[in-house]
């Protein structure tokens, strides 16, 4: 009987301090030390270890309705603006231009990808994500977020890539 | 000796499983053996037809599919829906506004479907409020609900919502005869001063809008139901009424005293013709037009202020009286248009007028008496045939297109086939329990297509499994492409199924939209680019513009809200892919919920009551990363907060 007295009174105390004490200043951080997600690794099935959005390959023109696109030496500008304000109403949301956001910034994509690749993953994400392992390693890359279909035109993807030519 | 033991064992199962198939089969009944084979739609496949079953009290009209039984949608149409946010979300509340103030629950009861050429064209689905006299129109592009008219001088809006064979009409008659325009008086003065007003409504022929056309004012019967003349009566209307008598109290004895009641036969072209050279009078009104537009994606309630009304006494040779036994209910038009079957539900037989006999009637002026300056005809002078004693308490009757008619008996609880022009019982099966309305896909059309034939039933007892006093409401699916009917299915719909409509899946599938243009979104606080988000403050009114995509919120993090504000969450879903919707629910928000199709933009009001950090998230999967399609918004003490400020991933 009179330890249990004792008990719920050091409880009490116990709590009272508790309610009292100032609010404890967090630490800055876990103290387990974590590896960084797979997004800062090199995608795993690239045979080269670099990441799949570093990786370069201007020959893979991806699955889709795109199997030939003949790209003028000068930028059509007309052509650039219209593709602009597609991409400004339909992919702004994940792809900012000069930035890493929920996919990957556009500037450059043509040192990297041929422009029938750049099509087809806008216009087939789908298929792309299923059967080009490029497109699927950069999935991974990406935090296994999908490229949203956005239902665009083949014509307004032919615009959007003439926009991205501008992007260097 | 276990061996031994084990075969006896399996001698004995095997025995037991034969014997009790046996005796399975024996208790099917009705039931052809393979009645499970032809309602199964395998995974994948499409039902070859949309039925549209009315929601009854429940103010909805459920979306299944033929053969299967299976439920696709719940529209919700005079009722707010926590699933889809109507009636909740700020765009849609103006739907409900009536001149009764905003009503968001009514009784649904009778759908049709909008006609080409006597044709189902598969574009609208109209149907009727009974309790707050509504007529709405679903767009079955959308399958949602984008128009209500409020019908004035109106009261249990019940002899609705039918359309005339071109879709130039939806026809909407009360029920009950109410003064008009509505006064202060004495119940007993009913007889001669009550009036019931039987309501055209036009609709516009490329998007539908309706306007009340005209009123005719009829004599205080109560007006049951109505069906359109088709093919050599297109252009007339049939209403059956009952309390010929204009009783106004113990009606179940008093409004059943005379030993016929009337169709009432409406030459609405006579009607329009009288109009357009300016016929009829308007009359001060107030009822509400409640429009959604697809492009704003907001609906807005207008309230109009006068009606036209016309005396059918003025208008010769416009409204003619056919008498009917007894208190008729279903008031049916075959698909040649030449039958009219009044279903008098207390009498014993069903009797059938001829639509040429009526007009020979009245061209040789056979009348048999009037009612209030409209003409009476004789019974024997316009009746076709009646069918003896088929049944107890016929209701309605729907048509295959072959020549046979069907109809339903609440008391003896079955559906009835029988043959136009011979009047002779074919087959008769029953129903579990106590049918109401039938439905035939295309029933009420010049062409109906007559393979099935749906049983509403009002009692459902011991069909399913119990759930407390109040069990499933039920519909039955029976097969009528043979010579007798066949019942293949019951299946459970939502309460309670009045009436439905049905139509061959062909007509509206291809027409069904998938994504709503992002282009052309034209609503006020809608977004079309993520470069547009955005949060204003005006006075202690917030405007969040914000933006849903797989899977994030832009923004995302909100700080500089006061305690007091009025906060409003205008969020636009920019996926442009079919099928990937966005919810959104915020801590403590009244309308705790929107549902967002890609390309649309909806809004929800948030008050926030103390100072902390409220999180919102999405309500609907969209994506892997679903889960982490969340934000927060910190809210402040009204004196003492930071700047506005929003943000995504900085």
């Amino acid at each position: 009987m009179k330890t249990t007295t004792a008990l719920v009174s050091l409880f009490s105390i116990l709590l009272l301090m508790s309610c009292g004490g100032k609010e404890e200043k967090p630490s800055e951080d876990f103290s387990l030390k974590r590896q960084k997600a797979a997004t800062e690794t090199p995608a795993t099935t690239a045979a080269s270890g670099t990441k799949a959005s570093e990786r370069v390959d201007l020959t893979n023109k991806g699955v889709g309705p795109v199997t030939n696109v003949t790209l003028p030496e000068a930028i059509d500008t007309d052509m650039a603006a219209q593709g602009e304000a597609v991409y400004n109403q339909m992919c702004l949301a994940c792809h900012r231009v000069g930035k890493r956001f929920i996919g990957p910034a556009p500037n450059g994509i043509l040192e990297r990808r041929t422009p029938e690749w750049v099509m087809n993953m806008i216009l087939n994400p789908e298929g792309m994500v299923k059967e080009d392992p490029l497109a699927r390693d950069l999935l991974l890359e990406f935090n296994g977020s999908p490229m949203a279909n956005q239902g665009l035109t083949e014509d307004q993807a032919r615009a959007v890539l003439e926009y991205f030519r501008t992007l260097k | 000796m276990k061996s031994k033991f084990f075969y006896l064992l399996t001698t004995l199962g095997i025995f037991l499983t034969l014997y009790s198939c046996g005796n399975s089969q024996q208790n099917n009944g009705a039931l052809s053996s393979n009645a499970a084979d032809r309602v199964y739609v395998a995974p994948g496949e499409h039902d070859d037809y949309y039925a549209f079953i009315s929601g009854g009290f429940s103010g909805q009209l459920s979306v299944y599919g033929l053969p299967s039984g299976r439920l696709f949608k719940v529209i919700p149409v005079f009722s707010q829906d926590a699933e889809k946010a109507y009636g909740y979300n700020e765009e849609t509340k103006p739907m409900l506004n009536t001149s009764h103030g905003f009503i968001p629950w009514d009784d649904s009861h009778h759908p049709d479907i909008s006609q080409t050429n006597g044709e189902l064209d598969g574009r609208w689905v109209f149907i009727n409020g009974n309790n707050t006299p509504r007529i709405a129109k679903i767009d079955l592009s959308v399958f949602e609900t984008t128009e209500i008219i409020e019908i004035p001088n109106s009261a249990g809006n019940h002899s609705s919502a039918f359309v005339t064979e071109n879709t130039e009409y939806v026809v909407a008659g009360t029920r009950f005869s109410v003064p008009v325009p509505q006064r202060d008086m004495p119940i007993s003065e009913y007889k001669g001063n009550f009036k019931g007003a039987l309501t055209f409504i036009s609709v516009e022929p490329e998007h539908g809008h309706m306007d009340i056309a005209f009123q005719l004012m009829m004599p205080g019967f109560d007006y049951d139901l109505s069906h359109p003349g088709r093919g050599k009566s297109h252009g007339w209307f049939f209403f059956s009424t009952y309390n010929s008598e204009e009783a106004s109290t113990l009606m179940e004895v008093n409004a059943s005293q005379n030993d016929k009641d009337f169709i009432a036969a409406v030459n609405w072209k006579a009607i329009e013709e009288y109009v357009k050279n300016g016929g009829g009078t308007m009359m001060p009104a107030n009822y509400a037009h409640n429009v959604y537009d697809e492009g704003t994606h907001m609906a807005t309630s207008t309230m109009k202020k006068e009606v036209r009304v016309v005396n059918p006494s003025e208008v010769p040779g416009a409204v003619f009286l056919l008498p009917t036994p007894k208190s008729p209910h279903g008031c049916d038009v075959d698909p040649s248009g030449e039958y009219i079957v009044g279903a008098g539900k207390l009498s014993a037989d069903l009797t059938v007028h001829s639509f040429t006999k009526m007009l020979d009637a009245i061209e040789n002026e056979k009348y048999e008496g009037e009612a209030y300056g409209i003409p009476i005809l004789s019974f024997e002078d316009v009746r076709a045939g009646t069918v003896s004693q088929p049944g107890l308490g016929p209701l309605h009757t729907e048509f295959d297109g072959q020549g046979n008619a069907y109809t339903t008996f609440f008391i003896s609880s079955e559906v009835v086939k029988w043959k136009l022009g011979t009047w002779e019982v074919l087959d008769r099966q029953p129903c579990y329990y106590s049918v109401g309305h039938l439905m035939i896909p295309g029933g009420n059309s010049r062409k109906p297509f007559g393979q099935y034939v749906v049983a509403m039933n009002k009692i459902t007892k011991d069909r399913y499994l119990p759930t407390g006093p109040e069990v499933t409401q039920s519909a039955q699916l029976y097969d009528i492409s043979g010579d007798k009917m066949e019942l293949l299915l019951d299946f459970p719909t939502v309460g309670e199924p009045h009436y439905a409509a049905g139509i061959a899946a062909d007509i509206v599938k291809q027409r069904s939209k998938k994504i709503f243009e992002l282009q052309n979104n034209n609503h006020p606080y809608g977004i079309k680019s993520d470069a547009d988000v955005r949060v204003e403050r005006d006075g202690k009114d917030v405007h969040v513009y914000m933006s849903m995509i797989r899977s994030h919120f832009n923004p995302d993090n909100i700080e500089g809200i006061r305690v007091g504000d009025r906060v409003y969450f205008h969020v636009t879903n920019l996926e442009q892919d079919y099928d990937v919707p966005h919810g959104i629910s915020m801590i403590g928000a009244n309308t705790s919920e929107l549902l967002i199709m890609p390309g649309q933009t909806e809004t929800f009001v948030w008050e926030p009551k103390q100072p902390g950090v409220w999180p919102f998230y999405c309500t609907d999967f969209c994506s892997a990363l679903h889960q982490e399609m969340q934000g927060y918004v910190r809210v402040s003490p009204a004196d003492n907060s930071p700047d506005l400020r929003w943000s995504l991933g900085e």
